[in-house]
């Protein structure tokens, strides 16, 4: 039964995605609508079956052996446990929301098929990397999920930038995929099986802790981690990436895929715990993530770029509680954010079609009486993800990541954690007062033409501000089964005390966030304006430079080398027979011109010469 | 047969030959070329003639009858083309009709 739900789950959605995709212009808006929505819809139900049929225990089924090749014989075959579970429920559950959100933020959209046929692979891509049992499957998944990114955030592909920005993603997760490939590899040659329960059986066996290989293997598998999940050093491609459709953010690039780097590292859990430097790598690399995004969040006039700094700045905590073993915490935190930056994200894009497509921070405001729905999902989505105490899910997850950290001693860690959170309160304040407070800053925002529809507007903004509060975070069902226990398991002193440590650095934020932006506006745009202040602006906005130093290091020596290799000099001398043959071909041509006189002419002048010619030689010879 | 001396009749075979090749390289109109070819043509009639003359020989008696056919014929085969040409064209203009680019 639980199979069956199971398989459904997946394969409805891969039928929507080849229906809309092959159907060839053929489907109307309405018909795609209905197919790309219906078909993740009836995912979502097959999903909630599984759920309920779900015996506790992991179960796995094999559909058939993908490749057989001497020891190597990869299967397709799907595991279900609580954290594939969770994932899945995440996924479609989510997903279906965006959907159906989709249909009212893309309506008169043109090639919605596309799009939907887009999505619904999206999905399928996503479910086959969270079910997979084996790495070489996950692997398909995980390219898969690339692709879908790569085709929707090239969506409006008639304009040049977007495109560009679909290349950026794609190459730089290529990079960090690369990485990935190698660590399959590498487990492969090691362990001789790229099955996930077997790979996590072996790996103590094979490797003592701390052993080189294991360190490599995990590195490996961590590079691939971050180029997907938009960690430092591979986050450059995601506030770009926000060129596609928002719907498209808030699925792809908020909810579900940036955060398979952090299933993927927790699913490999017992192959991080052998390799602990790279776990404490992890932990720095998550924490100097979300710091920096945090830091750039502050200085973004775009609303999407906020968010997607937002979006690497907490994932960047479940890297962080991946780093100090916390892989429960990380699940955790994944799924409460999957809700809340959904829905601040379908809350963007409910703001950035009522306004006429603006989404610049400095155009909008004073919006909040006139798209109260859109300014109640903001509301409710921005305080969970500044984790307002006790009431909000992003409160429970983040207080889990925090707690972790210091009962496992990574005071440094933990430190970065709560400097994160007052900034995450700082930006977040200044995000939503600058959209919806204050004046409105252009004639889009003076006349905003709010969403109206109950059901594909209202509806999974509702939800998903539910499952925002502390309803979201009742729902996680833990997942101690499936990971090996969090470093602090025996202690829990202190806790309540840490809880009120948390709660200050979070309403410190807001307090200061309050006065700075209300009380002292005027002092911090004189301040922003020039001078230090200034200097200080530009480096957020341009989030550390990272973009600039890439560019200067890799893409341009990259593009001068390109343009060496245009001008083959082998190819030259490859050509030079054809340019001879062209140049007898010019002269040639030139004496047929057609004109019969000319022949004549030529003619007599040769037969002439011949005359000549023998006369000469008959005269030599007597 | 005495009288005209070989020479001089060979002259005058050169001398209409050259006439004919000069007015087939230098006129324009088709019907002129058509006729420097006749001149040419008898020209070297002319020329098998006086040989055979002066050599006592028949061939080249029997040579000038094939070549006046030959002229005949050729002169019906190229009038005939020639009045195709006019047909389509509405001239006889060699750089009129002329149609191939180089």
């Amino acid at each position: 039964m639980m199979m069956a739900a199971t398989l459904l789950s997946f394969l409805l959605p891969l039928a929507g995605a080849i229906v809309l995709g092959f159907s060839g212009g053929r489907l109307g808006p309405r018909a795609s609508a209905a197919i790309g929505v219906g078909s993740v819809g009836l995912a979502a139900l097959a999903t909630a079956w599984a759920l309920l049929t779900f015996s506790g225990d992991s179960q796995g089924f094999t559909l058939w052996t993908w490749v057989s090749v001497g020891e190597f014989q990869p299967t397709m075959g799907v595991v279900v446990d609580r954290l594939s579970l969770v994932m899945m429920s995440i996924i479609t559950g989510v997903g279906f929301l965006i959907h159906l959100f989709a249909v009212w933020y893309m309506v008169g959209e043109a090639g919605i098929t596309r799009f939907y046929a887009w999505m619904n692979l999206f999905v399928f891509s996503m479910l086959v990397l969270v079910l997979a049992d084996n790495l070489l499957l996950l692997f398909l998944g995980w390219e898969g999920v690339g692709l879908c990114s790569y085709g929707l955030i090239g969506y409006y592909y008639q304009n040049e930038a977007n495109g560009r920005a679909a290349f950026k993603a794609f190459i730089v997760t290529r990079t960090g995929d690369v990485f990935l490939a190698l660590g399959l590899f590498l487990i492969f040659v090691e362990l001789g099986t790229l099955d996930i329960g077997l790979v996590l059986e072996q790996a103590p066996r094979v490797w003592a802790e701390g052993s080189v290989t294991a360190n490599l293997a995990a590195l490996l598998v961590l590079g691939g981690a971050l180029g997907k999940s938009a960690q430092v050093p591979l986050h450059t491609w995601l506030p770009d990436a926000m060129a596609g459709p928002t719907p498209v953010s808030a699925l792809i690039h908020a909810a579900t895929m940036v955060t398979a780097g952090v299933y993927l590292i927790a699913r490999l859990n017992g192959l991080f715990l052998l390799a602990p430097d790279v776990m404490w790598l992890v932990g720095i690399i998550g924490a100097l993530s979300l710091l920096l995004a945090a830091f750039a969040a502050l200085a973004q006039t775009d609303i999407k770029r906020v968010l997607a700094y937002s979006t690497m700045s907490q994932i960047g905590y479940m890297f962080l509680a991946l780093g100090v073993g916390a892989f429960d915490a990380a699940i955790f935190h994944l799924m409460t954010h999957a809700f809340f930056k959904a829905l601040l994200f379908l809350s963007a894009g409910a703001v950035i079609i009522s306004c006429h497509h603006e989404q610049d921070l400095s155009r909008l405001g004073g919006l909040w009486r006139k798209l109260p729905v859109a300014y109640a999902g903001f509301l409710a989505g921005g305080a969970s993800l500044v984790a307002l105490p006790l009431v909000t899910a992003g409160f429970f997850s983040k207080d889990e990541i925090l707690w972790q950290a210091m009962a496992s001693g990574h005071y440094g860690l933990f430190a970065a954690g709560l400097t994160g959170a007052v900034l995450t309160g700082l930006y977040t304040v200044r995000l939503i007062l600058g959209i919806f407070h204050g004046q409105p800053r252009s004639d889009h925002a003076r006349h905003p033409r709010p969403g109206t529809s109950p059901l594909r507007h209202h509806l999974p903004l509702a939800i998903l501000a539910v499952l925002s509060t502390f309803v979201g975070a009742w729902l996680y069902p833990g997942l101690e089964v499936v990971f090996p226990p969090p470093p602090d398991d025996a202690t829990n002193a202190g806790h309540t005390l840490f809880q009120f440590l948390a709660t200050g650095a979070v309403l410190a934020g807001l307090a200061l966030a309050g006065w700075l932006f209300l009380a002292r506006r005027r002092w911090l745009d004189a301040k922003v304006g020039r001078g230090l202040g200034a200097r200080l602006w530009i480096l957020f906005n341009r989030a550390w430079g990272f973009d600039a130093l890439f560019d200067r290091t890799l893409v341009r020596p990259w593009q001068a080398l390109v343009r060496v290799l245009r001008f083959d000099f082998i190819n030259l001398g490859m050509n030079l027979p054809a340019v001879i043959a062209r140049l007898c071909n010019a002269g040639l041509v030139r004496s047929q011109d057609g004109q019969l006189r000319t022949y004549a002419k030529v003619m007599v002048f040769g037969a002439t010469v011949i005359l000549v010619g023998l006369v000469m030689t008959q005269g030599g010879g007597a | 047969m005495t009288g005209i001396p070989m020479e001089h009749g060979l002259i005058l075979a050169v001398i209409l030959f050259s006439l004919g090749l000069a007015g087939l390289m230098l006129r324009r109109s088709m019907l002129f070329v058509l006729m420097s070819l006749e001149v040419m043509l008898n020209a070297a009639a002319l020329a098998f003639v006086v040989g055979s003359t002066a050599w006592n020989q028949p061939e080249g008696q029997a040579m000038f009858l094939l070549v006046i056919t030959l002229a005949a014929a050729e002169a019906s085969v190229g009038l005939a083309l020639m009045i195709q040409l006019y047909q389509r064209f509405r001239s006889l203009e060699l750089h009129e009709v002329s149609r191939m680019r180089g």
